[in-house]
C-alpha cells in the first residue's frame, strides 16, 4: 500500500512541475491565482513583488503589460488572472472543479467575471476609496447598485456563486472579503448585513474556508498600507477638497 | 445540438462579426437580426438586460452576451466542427490572452482615432500601430494565428480590419505601410468565405463612421 501511495504522490508532483506565482501580498487578482492553487492542492512557490519596483523576472514573464499576476509553469509564463485561472482549470481539472460542466453555465461564469472586472464596474467601488464631495456620493450609489445585482441576480439562494462549493466566480468576487477594511479606512459601510444578508453571509463562508482563510491579507497590514495609499492618491489628485 | 439559434445584431459591429464568422466556419444556421441601436427591441432588452448591447446569441430562448464568450460557447457546444480554440491548455491561454489584448486596445484606440484629432488621435494611432506590431510578432510565420487553421484571435482580429479604411481616412495613415504582415494576414483570412462574407465593405463603414461623426458633431 506504501509503494502504491508513494507512486501517486510521485505521479502527482512531476505532473504539478514547476509553479511559479508572481503576486503582491494585497492584489485580489493575485490571491484569485493562489486560491485557486491551494483549492486543487497544487504546490507552487509564491514570489511577492513590489509593484514601484519591478522585478527583472515580472518584466521578462509579461513583458506586454509588466502586470502581477503572472503564473509561470515549467518556465512558461501566462498573465491576465482570468485566462489563469482557466489555464489552472484545465490543466488540474480533477481536484476541485472551478467550472461547471455544461457550455452555457459556463458562459455565464465567464459572463459575470468579465462584467465585474470591467473597468466601469471596478471604478465606482475605486471611487468609494478615495474619492471626496459629489463624486464620492455618486460612486456610494454605484456601488450599492452593483452589490444589489450581485446579491440578488448573480448570488441569489446559493451559498457560493459556485453554488455548493467555491467556483471561479467565488475567487473573482474575493475582493469583497477584506472590503471591510476599505469601509474601516473611509468610516462608510455600503457592505453591511442589514442591506446585503446573502453577500454578507458569503463573506463568512468564504472567509472560514481554510485555503481562503490561510490566504487573506493581514489585517491591520491592509489597514496601514491602504491608509497610507489613500492620503498619497489624495495628495496628488487636483480633485480633494482639503489638502 | 442544434435547436434554434439566434443574433442579435448591427452590420458594422465587429463583435457581432465575431460569432458570424465562428458560426460560419462551422456551417452553423441560425437567425440574423439586425437591431437598430437607436430604437432597441424588446428581445434584445429582454435578453441583455445588464448592458442591452449586441451581440447577442440567443440558443434554445437562453441568451449568451459578450462576443468573446460567445465564440467560446460556440467552440465548445459545436467542438467537432472547425475546432477554433486549440485543445492544449498553454495554447488555450497564449490564445485567451492575446484576445484579452485585441479586447483591451484595438476597438478604443480605433474609436479615438476617427473621434478624435490633434495630438490626441496622433498618441492613438502610434499606439495602435504599436498593439498591431505586437500581434504582428505573435502571429510570426504562422499563416493564421491558429496555425493552420483560423483559431480564436483570428477571429477576435480580423472583424476590425473593415474599419481601416474608415481608420486610415480619419487619421491620414497606411496601414499596411506599417504593418505589411499584418495585412498580408488580412489577405488570407479574407480568402475564406466565413470571413469575406461575415465582414462588410470598408467603403460601407467608412460612411457609416462619416454619419456618426455628423451625428455627435466631430469634425
Amino acid at each position: 500500500m506504501a509503494g502504491k501511495q508513494k507512486h501517486t504522490r510521485l505521479k502527482n508532483q512531476l505532473k504539478m512541475g514547476e509553479v511559479k506565482v508572481l503576486g503582491s501580498w494585497s492584489s485580489p487578482y493575485g490571491l484569485r491565482v493562489q486560491w485557486a492553487l491551494g483549492l486543487k492542492s497544487v504546490e507552487y512557490e509564491y514570489i511577492d513583488e513590489d509593484l514601484l519596483n519591478k522585478s527583472e523576472m515580472l518584466l521578462k514573464y509579461n513583458p506586454v503589460h509588466k502586470k502581477i499576476p503572472v503564473l509561470v509553469h515549467n518556465g512558461k509564463a501566462i498573465s491576465e488572472s482570468a485566462v489563469i485561472l482557466e489555464y489552472i482549470e484545465e490543466t488540474w481539472p480533477q481536484q476541485h472543479p472551478l467550472l461547471p460542466k455544461d457550455p452555457y453555465e459556463r458562459a455565464m461564469v465567464r459572463f459575470w467575471i468579465n462584467f465585474l472586472d470591467n473597468k466601469d464596474k471596478v471604478a465606482p467601488f475605486i471611487t468609494f476609496f478615495i474619492g471626496v464631495g459629489e463624486e464620492h456620493k455618486k460612486a456610494v450609489k454605484e456601488a450599492k447598485e452593483l452589490l444589489k445585482l450581485y446579491e440578488e441576480q448573480v448570488l441569489g439562494e446559493k451559498k457560493y456563486f459556485g453554488g455548493e462549493e467555491i467556483g471561479m466566480l467565488d475567487l473573482a468576487m474575493g475582493w469583497m472579503a477584506y472590503f471591510g477594511v476599505i469601509e474601516e479606512i473611509v468610516d462608510v459601510k455600503i457592505l453591511d448585513a442589514e442591506t446585503f444578508p446573502r453577500l454578507h453571509a458569503w463573506i463568512q463562508n468564504f472567509r472560514a474556508h481554510p485555503v481562503i482563510k490561510n490566504n487573506l491579507p493581514d489585517h491591520d497590514r491592509l489597514l496601514q498600507n491602504y491608509t497610507e495609499k489613500r492620503q498619497r492618491f489624495r495628495a496628488n489628485s487636483p480633485h480633494t477638497e482639503n489638502a | 445540438m442544434a435547436g434554434k439559434l439566434v443574433l442579435l445584431d448591427f452590420w458594422p459591429s465587429p463583435f457581432g462579426m465575431r460569432s458570424r464568422i465562428a458560426l460560419a466556419e462551422k456551417g452553423i444556421p441560425y437567425e440574423y437580426k439586425e437591431e437598430d441601436l437607436r430604437n432597441k427591441s424588446d428581445l434584445l432588452l429582454q435578453m441583455n438586460p445588464v448592458h442591452k448591447k449586441i451581440p447577442v446569441l440567443i440558443h434554445n430562448g437562453k441568451p449568451v452576451c459578450e462576443s468573446v464568450i460567445q465564440v467560446q460557447y460556440i467552440d465548445e457546444v459545436w467542438h467537432d466542427k472547425a475546432p477554433l480554440i486549440p485543445s492544449d491548455p498553454y495554447q488555450r491561454a497564449v490564445a485567451r490572452f492575446w484576445v484579452d489584448f485585441v479586447d483591451k486596445k484595438i476597438y478604443d484606440l480605433g474609436s479615438k482615432i476617427w473621434k478624435t484629432k490633434g495630438e490626441e488621435q496622433a498618441n492613438a494611432k502610434k499606439e495602435f500601430i504599436e498593439c498591431l506590431k505586437l500581434l504582428e510578432g505573435e502571429l510570426g510565420d504562422k499563416t493564421y494565428f491558429g496555425g493552420e487553421s483560423l483559431g480564436y484571435v483570428d477571429v477576435a482580429l480580423v472583424p476590425f480590419y473593415s474599419w481601416f479604411y474608415a481608420y486610415e481616412k480619419c487619421g491620414d495613415f497606411s496601414i499596411e505601410a506599417e504593418c505589411p504582415k499584418m495585412i498580408a494576414w488580412v489577405k488570407r483570412c479574407m480568402q475564406k468565405e466565413s470571413v469575406a462574407k461575415s465582414l462588410p465593405d470598408q467603403e460601407k463603414v467608412y460612411e457609416f463612421v462619416l454619419q456618426l461623426k455628423k451625428l455627435f458633431g466631430i469634425e
